[in-house]
């Protein structure tokens, strides 16, 4: 099963993916909600794995994002800001 | 009359937004179309097949010109256990509705592209910030550089509609209104797929998988063949990863795995990543869909028919009607919500609210007994071939009869009756009211 192996790890998906960078982040955590959060569930369902916690602080690693937005819609204090990136920033899906 | 001002504004260029714009512009009216990615289908994914019957509506000789993978002629329903299966194989003699695999980064680029011939004014790379607002109607939008004016503004900005919330139109979106979804995309030799596939290079094969490592679960895997690629990807009711603190990426590993799948990927490179979000509250999350100087097609509206994986149909279907709808109000000159109620009207008369309210009761149904009909019944039906097909030398009545007992005592004696009542009671819902 070698094969699979090498599919298997979120990195080299991620590295399938074209991003154009933007230099601020589009997902905006109010840190404070964070602290409180219980589940910190974004840590979990991000497809991207962009969120972890870090040193008592949400640490987002925006330039991953698939913009899904499933972060938004199960962040359990709905706290979380997200935007869309800029128009020519984010991700580029050539196989969708 | 303000000189930045046009006819009709669409927010998205995927199907609804393109269908949409098209409508318009080929009634003569002036129409700008915005998609905040590089070109019209870079941040779009879907499983994924178009149909060609709603697509001809829009495009009626799209399978001349159109960039198409391959016309689907066999469809597979695989029940998947945990380390078995069993697929069921409906090879179809594809006629006039055939379904053909595409990829959205060529194929909704060319519907944008075909747009722009008919006078569409396609402006790409472009993020709608904020709807415009006067007198309570929307009057235009807020871009990250300009304001824009416009008669009517129709939002086909995707699942995550950030505009229709924005303007109150949109409830709140819970975490069992979506599932999310991850894919990936496998490049392999076109032989090497009429082969597995066991297809020629036109004709394609779609699988439609039902458990492996969602058993229990609200979700769905899909598996579609390209020209010379493979796409496996599956769909999970983001309630569920978050009860049970799942990363998408893992099931969907698992599934590879399974020794009914991984064959067919096997040696394949992937191609690309990616992750989407599918409206799946259905009817009962249908939100308003008009207001003053504003009509919300596709996704954004929720529109999306999960038991029959329709989605983009609907999304172009109501992107027509809303255009359509938009050149009469024109027309009229009155873009009231009294006036633009006959997309609302139109919608309701066609089979998109037709079908969504066919099946407003399936999915709350089916998930309030997901360990029953999604885990027990699909492992059973399993096991139930795994029995028939077994030769051991114990005598086949005894092996009959043990089957059947177990239906009895593998779960609390009362769960087969509610089992029974909640299935005709759902059955009630989809054929008679």
């Amino acid at each position: 099963m070698e094969y699979i192996d090498k599919m298997s790890n979120l990195d080299d998906k991620l590295y399938t993916v074209k991003y154009t960078p933007d230099t601020e982040s589009h997902l905006l955590p109010v840190q404070e909600c964070c602290r409180i959060c219980k589940s910190k569930i974004c840590t979990v369902i991000c497809p991207a794995g962009v969120y972890s916690w870090e040193n008592n602080k949400l640490v987002v690693n925006y330039e991953n994002c698939l913009e899904c937005g499933a972060c938004r819609i199960a962040c359990e204090t709905s706290s979380l800001g997200w935007e869309y990136p800029k128009g020519n920033k984010g991700v580029t899906f050539k196989q969708g | 009359m303000r000189d930045n001002k046009t006819d009709v504004i669409v927010v998205g260029g995927g199907p609804a937004g393109i269908s949409c714009a098209i409508t318009i512009a080929r009634a003569g009216k002036q129409v700008v179309l915005i998609e905040r990615g590089k070109f019209a289908g870079s941040k779009n994914v879907f499983g994924g097949a178009i149909y060609a019957q709603p697509t001809r509506e829009i495009f009626p000789d799209f399978e001349k010109t159109a960039p198409i993978e391959r016309k689907t002629v066999e469809h597979k329903f695989a029940l998947l256990g945990e380390d078995d299966g069993t697929v069921i194989s409906y090879k179809e003699k594809p006629d006039e509705n055939a379904s053909y695999s595409v990829i959205r980064g060529k194929f909704d680029r060319w519907m944008a592209e075909e747009a722009q011939k008919e006078g569409v004014i396609l402006v790409e790379e472009t993020v709608v910030k904020d709807l415009l607002l006067d007198k309570g109607y929307v009057v235009g939008v807020r871009t990250e550089i300009e304001e824009y004016y416009a008669d009517i503004v129709v939002l086909a900005d995707g699942v995550n509609s950030l505009l229709a919330r924005q303007i109150g139109l949109r409830n709140t979106i819970t975490p069992e209104d979506v599932a999310l979804s991850v894919k990936e995309v496998y490049k392999l030799p076109e032989n090497i797929i009429n082969e597995r596939f066991h297809v020629t290079s036109d004709e394609g094969c779609i699988y439609e998988i039902f458990g492996g490592p969602m058993l229990g679960m609200l979700g769905l895997g899909f598996l579609y063949t390209n020209k010379n690629s493979v796409s496996i990807g599956l769909g999970v009711t983001l309630s569920e990863l978050v009860k049970k603190s799942l990363r998408p990426y893992e099931l969907l590993d698992k599934l590879k795995l399974h020794p009914e799948i991984a064959p067919l990927l096997k040696d394949g490179e992937l191609l690309e990543y990616s992750a989407h979000l599918i409206p799946e509250g259905g009817f009962k999350k249908i939100p308003k869909i008009i207001g003053n100087g504003v009509m919300i097609c596709g996704d954004a509206a929720m529109l999306v028919n999960n038991m029959h994986w329709e989605g983009t149909n609907l999304a172009m279907i109501s992107g027509k009607l809303a255009g359509e709808t938009a050149v009469i109000a024109l027309g009229k000159n009155d873009f009231s919500e009294n006036s633009l109620i006959r997309y609302a009207d139109e919608l309701e008369n066609s089979f998109i609210i037709k079908d969504l309210r066919t099946y407003k009761d399936l999915m709350s149904g089916i998930g309030a007994r997901a360990s029953h009909f999604l885990e027990y019944y699909p492992q059973k039906i399993n096991s139930f071939f795994k029995m028939f097909t077994t030769t051991d030398s114990t005598p086949k009545r005894q092996n009959y009869r043990k089957f059947i007992k177990s239906i009895f005592t593998d779960r609390k004696f009362t769960d087969l009756p509610k089992d029974a009542w909640c299935a005709i009671k759902l059955l009630w819902s989809i054929l008679i009211k």
